[in-house]
Formats: C-alpha cells, sequence, structure tokens
C-alpha cells in the first residue's frame, strides 16, 4: 500500500512538471531510455557500444585535467607531462587513464565495427548509423594521432613528421599543404600548438556531435541485433515489439555489468602495465623531441599499424598513401556491397564466412607486419594481406549475390 | 549452446592464426643480461640512490625529479639528502641539475652528458644494468660492448677491476672473417668481487627504475585495493543483471 503523497513529494513532482511543459524531459527519457525497446538476444559483442561511450566519457574528464597543468610549447612539453607524473596530485593516474584509455577507445571501437560486419549492422535501414560510425572513426583517428604528438618524446616528434609528410605525395599541391599543416618548414613549436587547438578543441566536438547523430540514427530505425532480422515486423496490440524488452532498465543493468568487467581489465593495466610492454606508451616516447636525432625505427602506435602496413606493402609513395585511404574509404561504401538476402554472419554462407575471417586475420597481421623491420619478406607478407583486406570488399558483390544462404528465423533465437 | 562454442572457435581461430609468427615485442635489444632489479625492494633502491649520487650524478642530471620527493618516498631524512645528495648552492625543492657547465661537458665528453631522469623508461632497465658490466679495456683505452665507443668513461672501475675481451672469430657464408668479443674476462680484481659489483650495478639500475617513475612504489600497492573494489563492484551489478534479467528468460 503507497502511502499517501507527501507535501514535500507534491512540490518535487510540480517542479518536475513546469520543467517538462518547457523542455521535454520525460519525453525525451521515453523515446530514447525507458521506452527504447531493444532486441533481446544481444550477445558479448554489443557490449561495446557503451563502452565506446564511456571511453569518450573518459578521454574528455581526463583531458580536461590533462589541460590545467600541460604546457603546449616545444620548450615545455615534455617537462609538462613529467611535472603532471610527479609533481601534480594523482596526475600520474589521470595522465595513465588517458593514455591507455586511447588504446582502450581503439580496442573497443575496433570490436564495435567488428560486431557491425558480423552481423550486418551496416545494411538497410542502418546505412547512416554505419556511415556516420565511419565518421568518428575518421575523427577518432586524427584525434589520436595529435594526441599522440603533443607528449613531444622522439616518437610523437617523428611520427608527426612521417604522418605529415605523407601528404607531400600528393601532386602539386603535396608541398605546399604539408607546410599549411605544419605552419612551419618543419614540425616545429607552431605545429604542436595547433595539434594541441585541434586535439582538445575542434576534433572532440566534432566527436561528440557525431556521436549524438550516430545515436540519433540509430534510436530512429532500432538496434539490429545477432540475428540481423527486424524486430519491429512482430508487435504487440500496443505497438511494442515481441521480441524487444525496454533500454532501461534491461540493458542498462547489463551494461553495467559490462563496465565492471572492462574497468577491471582497464585498472589492471593502469595499475600493473600502463606502457604495455611498449604498445600504449613507447619506449623512444621517453626521449625528449629532437630534430637532429632520427630513430632508427619509426612506428606509430599499434591502432594504426595496419595501415602502416598497407602503406609500406606499395613500393609508390602516391600510390601507398592512396591505397591507405581507400582502405579507410571503401568501408562508406559497405551497405550497397553486400547483396545478400539476410543480413548476420548466422545465415551467410560458407563464403561469406571465410571472407570475414581472413579479413579479420588480415587485419590483425597488417597490425604485427606495420610494427616490424620491414624485410623484404615483410612486404611481399604485407602485400599478401593487402590484396585479403580489399578482396573482403572486392569480392563481396559476387559472393553474398550468389553464395546459398540458410533461412533467417521469423522471431530471434536465444 | 552449441552456437556459443563454434563462435569462440572462430574467435581463438583468428587470434591463433594472427599471432602464430608474432614478431618480438617493441624496444627489443640483443644480448642483455636479465637486470633481476626489485623496484620494491627500498634498501636496494636507497643503496642505488647513493651510489647514483657518488658516481653519476657528477655528470649527470636527472631534472625532472626534485631533491624532496626522494626525500620523501625513500624515507631519506631531509637533513641526510642536504648533506650528502645536495651538491652546491640548492635547495630541497630544486630539480636534480648537474654542476657541470654544458660548455665544459661539451669539450671533456665532446656533447652534453643525457638527462638520466628517464633512461630506465627509454632504455629499459636490462640495458642500463648490462651497459654498467660491460665496459672493458684494450690498449685504445675503454670501450663498451653495449654501446660502442661510447663517450662515458668506466666511472665504476675501480670497484669492477678491469675486464679484457676474449675475441672469437668466424667466416661467415660469403668467405668474409668476422672478429667478434665473445666474453669479457675480469684480468684486475677491483674494490668488489664480482658478485658484490652485480649487486651494486643492480642497485642503481633499482634506483634509476625508480626514478624513472617515482609513483611506481605507490602504484603497484595501491592497484590491489582498486582491483578488489572493482571486482567486487562487478560482482554486484551481474547479480543485479541476473535478478532483472529473470523476466527476459523465461
Amino acid at each position: 500500500m503507497a502511502k499517501p503523497a507527501s507535501n514535500l513529494s507534491r512540490q518535487v513532482d510540480a517542479v518536475g512538471q513546469w520543467v517538462d511543459q518547457r523542455i521535454p524531459v520525460s519525453s525525451f527519457w521515453k523515446a530514447h531510455i525507458s521506452e527504447y525497446y531493444a532486441p533481446k538476444n544481444f550477445n558479448f559483442m554489443y557490449f561495446f557500444g557503451s563502452l565506446a561511450l564511456l571511453m569518450l566519457v573518459n578521454q574528455i574528464v581526463t583531458g580536461i585535467f590533462l589541460t590545467m597543468f600541460y604546457k603546449p610549447s616545444a620548450a615545455e612539453a615534455f617537462a609538462s607531462v613529467e611535472y603532471i607524473m610527479r609533481d601534480v596530485e594523482w596526475g600520474w593516474l589521470i595522465r595513465y587513464m588517458h593514455s591507455t584509455g586511447a588504446s582502450f577507445f581503439f580496442i573497443v571501437v575496433y570490436l564495435h565495427m567488428f560486431r557491425a560486419l558480423m552481423y550486418g549492422s551496416y545494411r538497410s535501414p542502418r546505412e547512416l548509423v554505419w556511415i556516420l560510425g565511419v565518421f568518428i572513426y575518421l575523427v577518432l583517428m586524427a584525434e589520436a594521432f595529435m594526441g599522440y604528438v603533443l607528449p613531444w618524446g622522439q616518437m610523437s616528434y617523428w611520427g608527426a613528421q612521417v604522418i605529415v609528410s605523407l601528404f607531400g605525395a600528393l601532386p602539386i599541391i603535396g608541398d605546399p599543404l604539408v607546410e599549411w599543416i605544419r605552419g612551419d618548414f618543419f614540425i616545429s613549436d607552431a605545429t604542436l600548438n595547433r595539434f594541441f587547438a585541434l586535439h582538445v578543441i575542434a576534433l572532440p566536438l566534432a566527436l561528440i556531435m557525431l556521436v549524438v547523430l550516430h545515436l540519433a540514427a540509430l534510436h530512429e530505425v532500432g538496434s539490429n541485433n545477432p540475428d540481423g532480422i527486424e524486430i519491429k515486423k512482430n508487435k504487440d496490440d500496443q505497438g511494442r515489439p515481441l521480441d524487444g524488452i525496454p533500454f532501461h532498465p534491461y540493458y542498462t543493468v547489463k551494461d553495467i555489468f559490462g563496465v565492471g568487467v572492462f574497468l577491471t581489465l582497464f585498472a589492471f593495466v593502469i595499475f600493473y602495465a600502463p606502457e604495455f610492454g611498449g604498445y600504449f606508451l613507447e619506449p623512444d616516447n621517453f626521449n625528449p623531441a629532437n630534430r637532429n636525432v632520427t630513430p632508427e625505427h619509426i612506428v606509430p602506435v599499434w591502432y594504426f599499424k595496419p595501415f602502416y602496413a598497407i602503406l609500406f606493402a606499395v613500393p609508390d609513395k602516391l600510390l601507398g598513401v592512396l591505397l591507405m585511404g581507400a582502405a579507410i574509404i571503401v568501408l562508406f561504401f559497405l551497405p550497397w556491397l553486400d547483396r545478400s538476402p539476410v543480413k548476420s554472419i548466422r545465415y551467410k554462407g560458407m563464403a561469406s564466412k571465410i571472407m570475414l575471417f581472413l579479413f579479420a586475420i588480415a587485419f590483425i597481421r597488417l597490425g604485427i607486419l606495420g610494427g616490424a623491420e620491414g624485410t623484404a619478406s615483410d612486404i611481399w607478407e604485407s602485400r599478401f594481406w593487402t590484396f585479403v583486406y580489399f578482396a573482403f570488399f572486392v569480392l563481396m558483390p559476387f559472393i553474398t549475390k550468389y553464395e546459398k544462404t540458410k533461412p533467417e528465423p521469423a522471431r530471434v533465437t536465444k | 549452446m552449441m552456437r556459443i562454442t563454434i563462435k569462440s572457435k572462430f574467435f581463438a581461430a583468428i587470434l591463433l592464426l594472427a599471432s602464430a609468427p608474432m614478431a618480438m615485442a617493441a624496444g627489443g635489444y640483443e644480448g642483455l643480461e636479465k637486470s633481476g632489479i626489485n623496484v620494491q625492494d627500498m634498501a636496494s633502491v636507497q643503496r642505488g640512490a647513493g651510489l647514483f649520487f657518488n658516481y653519476c650524478h657528477s655528470c649527470h642530471s636527472a631534472e625532472y625529479m626534485r631533491y624532496q620527493r626522494l626525500s620523501e618516498d625513500l624515507e631519506l631524512p631531509v637533513e641526510m639528502v642536504e648533506n650528502n645528495l645536495i651538491f652546491g648552492e640548492r635547495e630541497i625543492t630544486d630539480y636534480i641539475k648537474v654542476a657541470m657547465s654544458d660548455e665544459s661537458a661539451t669539450s671533456w665528453f665532446g656533447k652534453k652528458p643525457p638527462d638520466l631522469t628517464l633512461k630506465a623508461r627509454s632504455r629499459g632497465p636490462d640495458w642500463i644494468y648490462t651497459f654498467l658490466k660491460s665496459y672493458y679495456m684494450t690498449d685504445e683505452g675503454w670501450n663498451n660492448k653495449v654501446l660502442e665507443n661510447a663517450s662515458m668513461p668506466n666511472v665504476l672501475w675501480e670497484l669492477q677491476g678491469i675486464q679484457r675481451p676474449i675475441y672469437e672469430s668466424h667466416t661467415d657464408e660469403d668467405g668474409v672473417e668476422h672478429t667478434e668479443i665473445s666474453e669479457l674476462r675480469l684480468d684486475r680484481a677491483g674494490l668488489q668481487t664480482p658478485e658484490e659489483f652485480e649487486r651494486t650495478v643492480r642497485d642503481i639500475t633499482a634506483f634509476m627504475e625508480y626514478l624513472a617513475e617515482p609513483v611506481v612504489l605507490k602504484r603497484e600497492r595501491m592497484g590491489i585495493w582498486v582491483l578488489l573494489f572493482l571486482v567486487t563492484f562487478t560482482f554486484l551489478s551481474w547479480l543485479l543483471y541476473q535478478e532483472y534479467w529473470k523476466d527476459v528468460k523465461k
């Protein structure tokens, strides 16, 4: 038996109503949280969307605190990072949360994208969800690249040197473009200062706006699921999908559990392996940037390595740059390359399964080769896996059109 | 159930195939000895600090670190630090800079000796340990097996003694003869026995590992509590998830 509402709670309700009549708080909550129906058969792969959002928040919050102590000048940047690590209260923790967070963000985003590939989440009507996602990925790469330059270590400096000079491969506009990006004749204080501006303001703003659009598009069409069938086809008499459950409380409690597991792994790395064997924080980046000393082995951080391997698989610099660009641009066309009558890998034919499997191997192998010494055999292997990477996309229209698929179930399976 | 097994096999196969000829991790150097340091061994780090200030600091700075931090972390009384570790007119709150001017450094060694604050992170402790043990004497003077023609003199020679190289030649496939140092043999004993000297070098390395990341002492102790909290939180959230999902799983 509920007690009669107290005077206080009536007053709270009144304030709530006053606000609600002026700004749509409760209808927004209903549409996107408490009455947003998500398929009930989400599996492990569906944790990574909410985890990516968590990592975005982590990067922004820790980033704000780092900005309070970091000095974006070539003379002071390196020392200011060490100042954060030593003299700022809890600075070391905030910095490790940010540096480890960058790598975990990419781990989560790669798994999130692979999930979309597995279950056909890019297919109609979710083309824009996918395309906005690819834009997020592009902006995230730019954001991570510029962030990596900020500590102004040797790898920051020479990584920036190599990546920015790639634009120089473009005919005619190449050299002036490179100079325009750097704001100088070499990577210098001017470059560092503008990368800082882009890293802390321009790109995070773009990221947040794209994430809002990504979610708006998702909530308009509804989430896909491991069976790749539309839950909106089967509704009850009140118009609710029979295989759907309200996002809150069901997926909020499930995602909180996912967050717990994820944060445990995250904390383990922060407290016991913040350099992660040189993969998250590279050894040479503990040497201050020096224009007169070129490191023997310039490699990007792990999450860029697959594309770096594609770049070096091509003997010509311009063609290498174009192929590397194509490796990302091709993702935009994915919704129209897949012509299968079914969405999910569960009901696609063997050929599609093999191609997805090879694609995943190609991506990981290219990542390993992108950090290798670059011997002749490494380059030939990179060529082979680059070929496999593109074959996945090029062959997709034919394979998906002609292969024999299994019948999709009418309702989601367990 | 069936599907779960197939899927996990799918993932396992991806990982296995992709990592089979896994390349060596970043930052690897060949032929380094394991330093065997324990940065949590306070006595070792303290001894290392003393050695560092006696043998390294006359030429090398540790300019991102303050004397005060050493005193706090290594439980060294302020007076002891002021009297024994700080050279010249400096305060306990100052950074550990070097007394030598850049000009005289360049004229003595050809270039300014590098700052040592972060060497244990850029080179790794094994490199430092092996480097300090690898000085040898030839007719041309001192040299180092890890860093050939190092401009740094062998400051620890009185402790270690003098090592001389034993050469070994072999002919490669193209018939070219190569001469390499196969080992360094102690020719004249130093003040310390080889075992004592190994401990000395290990202590210096342990101190430099601490110096590169002072918070290492704290973070490893703290981490366990953070993980315990998160594991408990995760377990409770799992119970909550199970409770709510009873209605869905029916």
